[in-house]
C-alpha cells in the first residue's frame, strides 16, 4: 500500500489488488456529525445528499449515468466522525471516478432548489428512521449517555435544525470542510500505482488546501452515575439496550474491548460497511446464552465500534414476548458485572481471537471493503489500527480484557434505555439520572 | 468467465463448485428446493420455522456441541427461506473447509429437533412476527403479496406464518416435512473458495454422497389470476411517523421469453442510478421520499413487480399520483433509445462487479441453477441484455403496468 501526501494536503493511498478488473475510489473528509453546533445539527448529512445534485463540469442532468456507464455502483454515508463517497466500477472508469470525486470536493453547486427538495427527503429518512423502534432507542441512548460531547446528537440531526437550515449554512459548511488538506483519497484495484498517482494530481493536485480547522474541544466529563431512560410509545415490542463509555480506536483498550465483546456477543470485525451487515457467529456467546437460549431475548447484539473519540460500547436485545424487560435487564446484568469482576477465561479468549482472525478474512474479500477499511481507519486517525489489527489482537491478554471490562462496565460508567410499548394512548419519554 | 464445475452425485444431489484464489476463504450453500411453498396446506410457517430450529441439534451433535464448532471457526450459519428455497450458507477459512462441510451437510440432512430447542425458537419467531405486525414497511409489503396472490396461495402467504401455527407446530410435524420435501435430489451444494476442485469433489462426495431418499412429488403452483381491476387497502398504524407505499402487479414467470425485456424495462423505470423514472419524480424532482424503487421478481410461476415508497403521510396521495403518471407515462410513450442503451450498458458492466466475492459467485450459481440457466449463463448474459429491442421493452411494460389494475397499498399515520 502506497501512502503519500499532495503538496495541498491531500492524503492519497492506493493498493493494488489484481484480483478483478475492478477499482474502487472513495474520498473521506473529516469531518461529520461531532463537528457540528447547536442549531446546525445534520448539515454534514445534508451536505452529503448535496453533493450528488451537479457541480460546476457535471451538470445536475448528467449526474445519473456518469458511473453507471461502467456498470459502477455509487454511494455515500455520514456519520459521526467522517463523511464519505465511493464509486466501484471496471477498471477503465478509473479516470472517471476520480474526476466526480475532484468535482464534488471543489465544485458542487448547492441550488436552492436542491436545497428544498432534498430538505423533504431528508425529513423522510429521519421520520423512516424513527418508525423502528430500536433505532429510536439507540438515538435517545446516545443522547443520554453524552451531555457534553457532540457525539449526543444524532447524525440525522433533529427536526427543527432540518426545518430552519439554510442554503447558506449548507455551503458554508461545505466550503469549511470540502479542501485537500481535510480528505483522504483512497483507490484499491486493478491499478497501477504511479500511473494513478500521476492521475490523481492531475485531478487534485489545482485545488486549494483550506487552511487549519477550529474543532469543538469540548470533551465528554466521566459519568458519575448509572442513568437511565425509558420511552414509551406504542408498539408491539420491547427492546433493551445499555451503553458504557468506551475509548477511542487508539487507546491500547481498544482491541481487548473488541475481544470482550466477541466473547460477550460474538464477533464483529472492524469493517462497518461490511461485517456489521453479516451477524456475528455468537451460539456460544454468553450473552446468547444468559439471554436467547434462556428464552429471554429472541436476539442480542454488541457493538463496539472503531471512533476517533470515545465512543459507547452498547448491548442490545429484543425481549420475547411476555417477557418483562426488568426480567432481560437482570440477567444481562449479572453476565456484564460478572465479567466486569471476574474477566474472561482462557478458552473463550482463543475464541474470541479466532473468530475476529476469520472475521477479518472475510471482511476484505472485496476492493471496495478493503479501501473501505483503509479510509476509515486514516480518518479517524488510526491507520495503525487496522493495518496492525491482527498482530494487535493476537498480542490481547487476559489480563487486559479484564482490566478493561472492570473499568468500562462499571455501573457508574453506563446508561440503561428502555423501549417499553403501549398498546395504545401517550407516548412520552422520561429520562432520570441515578 | 466463471466456468464452473457441475457434477451429479450417484444419490441425485449436484454439486458445482468453482475455484478462486482471492481470499483464503470459501462460501458455501446448500440450496434444498424446499421453500415456504412446499409448506403443507393449512400450516404457512412451518418451512420457516424448520429453518430457525434445523441446526440446533442433529442425530449425532447436541445444539451446543454445534455452536461450539461453528463459533470456534468464526462463522456464521445463515438459513435463508424464498418461496422454493431453503439455503444454507456460510462462509469459513478454507482450512476449515472439510469439516465445516461435513458439519452443515448432518444439520441439512439428520436433524434432530429437540423439543427444548424448538420451544425457544418458536419464542423467537413469535417475537418477530410481532415485529413485522409493527413495520409499515413489512406490512405494506406483505399485504401487496397476499392481495396479488389471494386464496391462499403460496406466493401470497407470509413465510412466517401467523402466531397461532407457529405456536400449534411440532416437532413431529417439522420432522414431517424435512421428510417429505428434503431429499439429495433437490439439493444443489455450491461451493466457491480457495479449494483445489478434486478436495471440493472428495469432500462433497463423503459429506453428502452417503444421503438417501426418494425424490418427493412436483410441487403443483397454482395459476394466479392477474388482477382485474384496481385494489386498494389502508392500513392505518398513528404510532408511526412515515408511511409506506407497495404497489404492484402480477407479471411473468423466470422462463418466460420476455424476461429480460422485463429485466430491461424495470431498471429504466424503477431501479437505474437511484430508483430509475419513479426516483427522478418522486424522489429528486418532488424531493417526497427517501427511498422509491421497483423490484421484479420472475419466479417459477408469475412473479410480482413491486414498486415501494416511504414518505410523508402528508404526500401518500401525491406519490401514488406521481406512480401512476409514471405508469402512464410509460406505457404510452415508452422508453427512450437512450434510456436503453443506458440500463443495458450499466447492467452488462455491472457483471464483473456481481462476480467479485465468493459469495456473489455462489448465489449467482444457485439461481443459475435452479432456473436452469446453464453452467455458461454469465458469459451468455450480455448477449440475452445486447438482443433485447427498444420495441420488446415497450411491449414488456404494456403487458406488465397499468393503473387500471394496479394494486396499491399504504400502510403508516394515514386513513383514508
Amino acid at each position: 500500500m502506497r501512502r503519500t501526501t499532495l503538496d495541498n494536503g491531500l492524503k492519497v493511498l492506493i493498493q493494488e489488488e489484481h484480483t478483478a478488473p475492478l477499482a474502487s475510489v472513495w474520498c473521506w473528509y473529516k469531518v461529520g456529525s461531532k463537528d457540528e453546533r447547536p442549531g446546525l445539527t445534520g448539515v454534514s448529512h445534508w451536505c452529503e445528499h448535496m453533493n450528488f445534485k451537479g457541480t460546476t463540469n457535471i451538470p445536475r442532468d448528467q449526474v445519473k449515468g456518469i458511473i453507471e456507464e461502467y456498470g459502477g455502483s455509487w454511494n455515500g454515508y455520514t456519520w459521526i466522525d467522517q463523511t464519505t463517497y465511493l464509486e466501484t466500477a471496471t477498471r477503465d472508469a478509473l479516470d472517471r471516478m476520480l474526476f466526480i470525486e475532484s468535482e464534488r470536493m471543489a465544485r458542487c453547486l448547492y441550488h436552492p432548489d436542491d436545497v428544498e427538495s432534498e430538505r423533504t427527503v431528508i425529513i423522510s429518512e429521519l421520520q423512516g428512521g424513527e418508525n423502528d423502534p430500536d433505532q429510536l432507542l439507540d438515538q435517545e441512548l446516545t443522547a443520554t449517555a453524552f451531555k457534553a460531547h457532540t457525539y449526543r446528537h444524532p447524525t440525522i440531526g433533529w427536526l427543527s435544525d432540518l426545518q430552519t437550515m439554510t442554503r447558506e449554512d449548507l455551503f458554508g459548511y461545505y466550503r469549511r470542510y470540502y479542501v485537500p488538506d481535510n480528505a483522504a483519497l483512497v483507490i484499491v484495484g486493478d491499478v497501477d500505482t504511479e500511473a494513478t498517482l500521476r492521475r490523481v494530481a492531475h485531478h487534485f493536485g489545482d485545488i486549494d488546501p483550506g487552511g487549519a480547522i477550529e474543532r469543538i474541544r469540548t470533551l465528554e466529563p466521566d459519568q458519575t452515575g448509572e442513568r437511565r431512560l425509558t420511552i414509551r410509545k406504542e408498539g408491539t415490542t420491547a427492546y433493551l439496550k445499555i451503553g458504557y463509555h468506551a475509548p477511542s480506536a487508539s487507546d491500547a483498550e481498544f482491541f481487548p474491548l473488541l475481544v470482550l465483546d466477541a466473547v460477550l456477543t460474538g464477533a464483529k470485525g472492524l469493517n462497518l460497511w461490511s461485517s456489521f451487515r453479516v451477524p456475528p457467529p455468537q451460539r456460544s456467546a454468553r450473552l446468547y446464552r444468559a439471554l436467547v437460549e434462556r428464552g429471554l431475548a429472541s436476539n442480542v447484539y454488541g457493538a463496539m465500534m472503531p471512533t476517533e473519540d470515545p465512543f459507547l460500547y452498547t448491548v442490545s436485545a429484543t425481549a420475547t414476548s411476555g417477557t418483562a424487560l426488568a426480567t432481560v435487564e437482570a440477567a444481562m446484568l449479572a453476565e456484564l458485572d460478572g465479567v466486569a469482576r471476574d474477566g474472561v477465561t482462557g478458552a473463550e479468549l482463543a475464541k474470541a481471537k479466532s473468530q475476529l482472525r476469520a472475521r477479518l478474512v472475510f471482511e476484505s474479500d472485496s476492493v471496495t471493503n478493503i479501501a473501505h477499511q483503509l479510509g476509515y481507519f486514516e480518518t479517524i486517525g488510526s491507520l495503525d489500527a487496522y493495518t496492525e489489527a491482527p498482530a494487535r489482537i493476537a498480542a490481547v491478554t487476559l489480563e487486559q480484557v479484564a482490566s478493561a471490562a472492570g473499568r468500562v462496565l462499571a455501573a457508574s460508567n453506563r446508561t440503561i434505555g428502555y423501549f417499553d410499548p403501549v398498546p395504545l394512548g401517550a407516548s412520552e419519554i422520561s429520562k432520570s439520572e441515578v | 468467465m466463471l466456468n464452473p464445475t457441475r457434477i451429479q452425485l450417484p444419490n441425485g444431489a449436484t454439486l458445482l463448485a468453482k475455484t478462486t484464489t482471492t481470499t483464503p476463504a470459501v462460501a458455501i450453500n446448500l440450496g434444498v428446493r424446499a421453500g415456504s411453498a412446499s409448506d403443507p396446506a393449512g400450516e404457512p410457517g412451518s418451512a420457516w420455522l424448520l429453518s430457525r430450529v434445523i441446526d440446533r441439534g442433529t442425530s449425532s451433535r447436541s445444539a451446543a456441541e454445534l455452536a461450539e464448532a461453528l463459533d470456534s471457526r468464526g462463522i456464521t450459519l445463515t438459513i435463508t427461506v424464498t418461496r422454493h428455497l431453503f439455503t444454507l450458507a456460510c462462509r469459513c477459512l478454507a482450512d476449515d473447509f472439510e469439516p465445516v462441510l461435513t458439519l452443515l451437510a448432518d444439520i441439512l440432512t439428520s436433524p434432530s429437533i429437540p423439543d427444548e430447542e424448538l420451544a425457544i425458537r418458536k419464542r423467537e419467531v413469535v417475537t418477530s412476527i410481532r415485529q413485522d405486525d409493527d413495520s409499515p414497511a413489512v406490512r405494506a409489503s406483505e399485504a401487496l403479496m397476499e392481495l396479488l396472490y389471494p386464496d391462499g396461495h403460496p406466493y401470497g402467504r407470509r413465510t412466517k406464518g401467523s402466531i397461532p401455527i407457529v405456536e400449534s407446530l411440532m416437532r413431529d410435524e417439522l420432522l414431517a416435512l424435512h421428510g417429505a420435501r428434503f431429499a439429495p435430489g433437490e439439493l444443489t451444494a455450491v461451493i466457491v473458495g480457495d479449494v483445489e476442485m478434486p478436495r471440493i469433489v472428495d469432500a462433497a462426495g463423503r459429506a453428502l454422497g452417503g444421503w438417501q431418499r426418494p425424490a418427493p412429488p412436483p410441487l403443483a403452483i397454482p395459476p394466479v389470476a392477474p388482477a382485474s381491476a384496481r385494489q386498494r387497502m389502508v392500513i392505518p398504524m398513528m404510532n408511526k411517523a412515515q408511511a409506506d407505499i407497495a404497489y404492484g402487479f402480477v407479471t411473468i414467470a423466470r422462463t418466460d421469453p420476455d424476461y429480460y425485456a422485463f429485466w430491461l424495462m424495470n431498471n429504466v423505470f424503477g431501479q437505474y442510478s437511484i430508483g430509475g423514472r419513479l426516483g427522478d419524480s418522486i424522489r429528486e424532482r418532488q424531493g417526497m421520499a427517501y427511498y422509491v424503487s421497483s423490484a421484479l421478481d420472475a419466479n417459477v410461476a408469475p412473479g410480482p413487480l413491486a414498486i415501494r415508497a416511504g414518505v410523508n403521510p402528508a404526500n401518500v396521495d401525491r406519490a401514488v399520483a406521481s406512480i401512476d403518471e409514471e405508469i402512464e407515462r410509460l406505457v404510452r410513450d415508452g422508453i427512450s433509445p437512450k434510456e436503453l442503451d443506458d440500463s443495458r450498458k450499466f447492467l452488462v458492466g455491472s457483471i464483473p462487479r456481481a462476480l467479485e466475492t465468493n459469495a456473489a459467485i455462489a448465489t449467482f450459481l444457485q439461481t443459475a441453477d435452479f432456473f436452469g440457466l446453464g453452467l455458461d449463463y454469465d458469459a451468455r448474459l450480455p448477449d440475452l441484455l445486447r438482443s433485447v429491442t427498444l420495441e420488446q421493452t415497450n411491449a414488456a411494460a404494456r403487458r406488465a403496468l397499468d393503473t387500471a389494475r394496479a394494486t396499491v397499498v399504504i400502510a403508516g399515520p394515514y386513513a383514508d
